[in-house]
């Protein structure tokens, strides 16, 4: 089986699982969406404060989130699991790279819904052209996908993961979620966009490489 | 050619010694048993022979390639592994966990339909995992082994808890692939039952593996 398919192949079944267990659509983001309006609440009637962080509030509660998504226990692969398909000779880099496209959908999805609920919540003042931000947006959102998947395949089998996982991801996240945040901002300012987009593929490009590096010695340790 | 050949195989779980020693021969055409007490470290022996846990000293080589350098990934494709938990995936039918491993052993998925008729399991193949009995599970793990058609069979704890049908499925292909040059190594607690099904069987006591 090629590596394209190998790929496909473990991208579908998680999306699969994920469409059956319904752990992201009917769990995690109707909790980011409370998290999100959770917020204006805490704020009360301060209007002009409540527009001006809306967009900062959503990439942290995405960001926040995105370790839920990554982390999600039907998408966990048991150790015999992992056995079984090293012993069909899979490719490990095929199935990190599967398995961040199925994460980076989720997480896809999940910001593609929670931004109208906090275009909603908030009403901020978006900037003429800001739908140009949803590209570094979108790409920061398959950053976070691929440090969650990452994090989730380090700390694998151990009993702390889900302790573990949020403290790798946190450091690696930052300039996705400088990025994508200040990618908004720039737009207000009349600034550009393209300084946040090149951050953000580079970091994407980056953490491709990282993960083409350490994807077999991950794979045996958690043997 | 030997299909295992283990060397004073030492295994060490941080401080605590699991394997202190052993040696072990699998030809073509054998079947192997080891029993012993739990704890023993039967499954740890029998993950080692898979590849998939690298020895902390001595020389363990699976179809000529030592365990644990790249070469050992190279023959990954010739094992098969049963172990006590049938690994299917919870939220797939059955069919489609065999699907899913066809797809990445590079066959064609006609084979996954072939191998549950062959268990017995086309009625309940659209069945989702998590809601199929254990001994459907085990049924569907072993249709796995049926369509990938190891050259090595590792086998742990086979037969407990499996019917007489389950059981007369486990015995074919055990017997199948020793019939086309390969070698089963079986283990398990139950040394009685166990030895109906193989040509020898040896003991692992303290780390070792004794006649």
């Amino acid at each position: 089986m090629s590596f394209a398919r190998q790929v496909a192949e473990f991208c579908r079944r998680d999306l699969l699982t994920e469409r059956r267990a319904g752990e992201v659509l009917t769990i995690v983001t109707p909790f980011g969406a409370v998290a999100l309006m959770s917020f204006p609440l805490a704020f009360g009637i301060d209007s002009a404060l409540v527009s001006r962080v809306g967009p900062a509030l959503f990439w942290v509660v995405v960001f926040l989130f995105t370790m839920q998504i990554a982390l999600r226990h039907s998408a966990a692969e048991r150790p015999h699991q992992r056995a079984v398909i090293a012993l069909l000779g899979a490719d490990p880099f095929a199935r990190l790279l599967g398995r961040t496209a199925a994460a980076a959908v989720l997480i896809l999805a999940f910001m593609a819904i929670l931004f109208p609920a906090m275009l909603l919540f908030y009403s901020p003042d978006l900037p003429e052209g800001w739908p140009l931000a949803l590209v570094p947006g979108a790409l920061a959102g398959i950053g976070l996908a691929q440090v969650g998947t990452l994090a989730a395949e380090v700390t694998a089998g151990l009993r702390t993961r889900t302790t573990l996982a949020p403290l790798i991801v946190a450091p690696l996240a930052v300039p996705l979620l400088i990025a994508g945040s200040q990618a908004l901002e720039s737009l207000a300012s009349d600034g550009g966009i393209l300084p946040w987009t090149v951050l953000v593929v580079a970091t994407d490009l980056a953490l491709a490489v990282i993960g083409a590096a350490i994807a077999r010695p991950l794979e045996e340790a958690s043997l | 050619m030997t299909i295992v050949s283990l060397r004073n195989v030492q295994l060490r779980f941080g401080p605590v010694p699991v394997l202190t020693g052993v040696d072990l021969d699998v030809g073509p055409g054998e079947r192997v048993g080891i029993a012993g007490p739990n704890g023993a470290g039967k499954s740890t022996l029998l993950s080692v022979i898979a590849t998939l846990r690298p020895p902390s000293s001595g020389e363990a080589r699976v179809f000529d390639a030592e365990v644990g350098t790249p070469q050992a990934y190279e023959v990954r494709r010739l094992i098969g592994w049963s172990g006590h938990d049938p690994a299917l995936f919870d939220e797939l039918s059955l069919r489609e966990n065999l699907y899913h491993f066809a797809r990445l052993a590079g066959l064609d998925i006609a084979e996954a339909d072939k191998a549950l008729h062959q268990v017995g399991l086309e009625a309940a193949a659209d069945r989702r995992a998590r809601v199929c009995s254990n001994g459907m599970r085990r049924r569907a793990d072993l249709a796995r082994l049926l369509m990938t058609r190891p050259r090595l069979l590792l086998l742990d704890e086979a037969h407990a808890g499996l019917d007489a049908d389950a059981t007369a499925i486990v015995e074919a292909l055990s017997r199948r692939t020793v019939a086309d040059g390969g070698a089963v190594v079986m283990v398990s607690h139950d040394r009685q039952t166990m030895g109906e099904h193989v040509d020898r069987v040896l003991t692992l006591r303290e780390g070792t593996v004794v006649p």
